[in-house]
């Protein structure tokens, strides 16, 4: 039952997220982008970690996918059209970068299997505890600094984009 | 879940809540019509059966009946599927909302919810987020500009109010302990002083107040419905639309009007909570046959709530919208949080 549900969603998700780059509508790249989060928040639920697969709806596909299509939308994107053999330079940037972190993800699932870091143990203490405490708890305690910082990042961000958006006014 | 008859008691709930969401829809409707004509001082519709019950029904016969059009130049899949995307997570969203204590049938117990989940309302809030969805890509999809702009509204509009809902709440939570929804109602069944019963409102009544105004923008209600707007865009994200995808739309907004209600009462009226007559000699099954409908009648009591605002307020200008919610109920909410945290730490 269980690897029917995951092969399913790891199916769809990684159609979607080839149809996202593959259609020339942005908008339907978006919808793609969102149906891809969608299948990540499945997976989580599958295991076990339901708390983080609500977050994901919650951020990725109810909040930061609606500003992305608010965007593309306000922005009036059509179908794309411009030519693609001008953007050379980035086609070399975006195989690098992508060939890296193909890299980074087969180094870490190599290593991760050879480790064997899930054991069932944990996986019940955190269903025994609320899948919501043992999160929280983690984020205060062990990743403290981590999540502080975050949280610095954030306004940075915000009150950078503030200030963007004040001088445009002013000219 | 190997246990059968657990799975029957599962679905039954399942259809059972799905059932009554749409005939609520259905009544909500009438009463809409019903009570606008009482507040203007005219009828309404009252022909069609007994108080115009049935028009609805005839209403729905003919959307049904009407030609299918789709706008030459809209993106035919994104706007069909539009008018569902709006329906689907607001028959989800009760899916996590308690309407009864646990119930007792043939010596098993039930607890009267669909699902219990570790983060109830985390789960409300996410689905929640996704009815934008509907509103914005049926609004992209008709290819037309009023369409549009009534979507670009919905959305920058949920976006800013999507906050303040989910900020007013934490409050609750802080107190509460628990993001589970039948914990929250448990903790307003106590008395204060042996009087009161100990409902949110009475505890966190500025929360209750910047809850109920952005679930009436999140639901796209007057005063905040400039997705519709008819004087400035037709009929706003839904001016394409005809027969049973209209319909659809329609549906979908009274579904999310009964929903946010039952999550108002849930939140802050104690839910089921019938305060005075637990002691009173009546057996448990009645008892909680009574909180049933307590519950059901204090969600009509908001629905009524909504449909009277609707009719009685004029809509907010677009700026005056944005200001309110990014200046006015935004910081409240914070500075609620932080009362209540203060006050949490101290007692």
């Amino acid at each position: 039952m269980e690897s029917i549900f995951f092969y399913s969603l790891a199916i769809i998700s990684i159609a979607a997220a080839l149809m996202v780059i593959i259609s020339r509508n942005p908008v339907h790249s978006a919808l793609f982008l969102i149906v891809t989060f969608f299948c990540v928040a499945g997976l989580f639920a599958l295991l076990n970690a339901h708390f983080l697969a609500a977050i994901q709806v919650l951020v990725y596909t109810g909040a930061i996918m609606v500003l992305f299509l608010f965007v593309i939308m306000l922005l009036n994107l059509k179908a794309e059209s411009f030519d693609f053999e001008k953007l050379l330079n980035l086609k070399i940037f975006g195989v690098g970068a992508g060939a890296f972190l193909l890299f980074e993800m087969l180094f870490f699932i190599i290593k991760s299997s050879s480790d064997a870091v899930s054991s069932p143990g944990v996986t019940e203490a955190v269903m025994q505890e609320g899948n919501t405490k043992a999160v929280g708890k983690l984020l205060f305690t062990d990743y403290l600094l981590p999540f502080e910082i975050t949280s610095i990042l954030l306004i940075v961000a915000i009150v950078g984009a503030v200030v963007l958006a004040k001088k445009k006014l002013e000219e | 879940m190997s246990d059968p008859i657990l799975i029957i008691i599962e679905i039954s709930k399942i259809a059972m809540v799905f059932g009554v969401l749409l005939l609520g829809a259905y009544l909500v409707i009438i009463a809409e019509r019903r009570l606008a004509g009482f507040i203007q001082d005219r009828l309404g519709p009252n022909r069609v059966g007994p108080q115009g019950l049935l028009q609805t029904a005839a209403d729905g016969l003919k959307l049904f009946m009407k030609e299918e059009i789709f706008p030459a130049k809209a993106d035919k899949v994104v706007f069909l599927m539009a008018p569902a995307i709006l329906l689907i997570p607001a028959f989800m969203m009760f899916g996590v909302i308690p309407f009864g204590d646990k119930i007792v049938i043939f010596g098993r117990e039930i607890a009267l919810q669909v699902a219990n989940l570790d983060f109830g309302i985390i789960y409300i809030f996410a689905i929640a987020s996704l009815g934008v969805y509907g509103i914005v890509l049926g609004a992209w999809a008709s290819n037309n500009k009023y369409a549009f702009f009534g979507g670009l509204r919905a959305s920058a509009q949920m976006i800013s109010y999507e906050l303040t809902l989910g900020i007013s709440v934490v409050g609750i939570i802080l107190v509460a302990g628990s993001l589970k929804l039948p914990d929250i109602v448990m903790q307003q069944t106590e008395m204060i002083f042996g009087i009161i019963p100990r409902w949110n409102v009475f505890v966190h009544p500025l929360a209750f107040i910047l809850f109920m105004i952005a679930a009436f923008a999140e639901t796209n209600r007057l005063p905040f419905d400039l997705a519709e707007c008819e004087q400035e865009l037709v009929a706003g994200y839904h001016s394409e639309y005809t027969a049973m995808k209209f319909a659809l739309f329609l549906f979908a907004e009274y579904i999310a009007l009964i929903t946010s209600s039952a999550l108002i009462v849930t939140l802050f009226f104690g839910g089921w909570h019938l305060p005075y007559i637990e002691n009173l000699p009546i057996s448990d099954f009645v008892l909680q046959l009574l909180q049933i409908l307590s519950f059901v009648l204090k969600t009509s009591f908001f629905v009524v709530t909504y449909i009277w605002v609707r009719w009685t307020l004029p809509r907010f200008k677009y700026n005056q919208l944005m200001n309110l919610g990014w200046k006015v109920l935004l910081p409240l909410a914070i500075f609620n949080v932080l009362i209540t945290g203060i006050l949490t730490a101290v007692f």
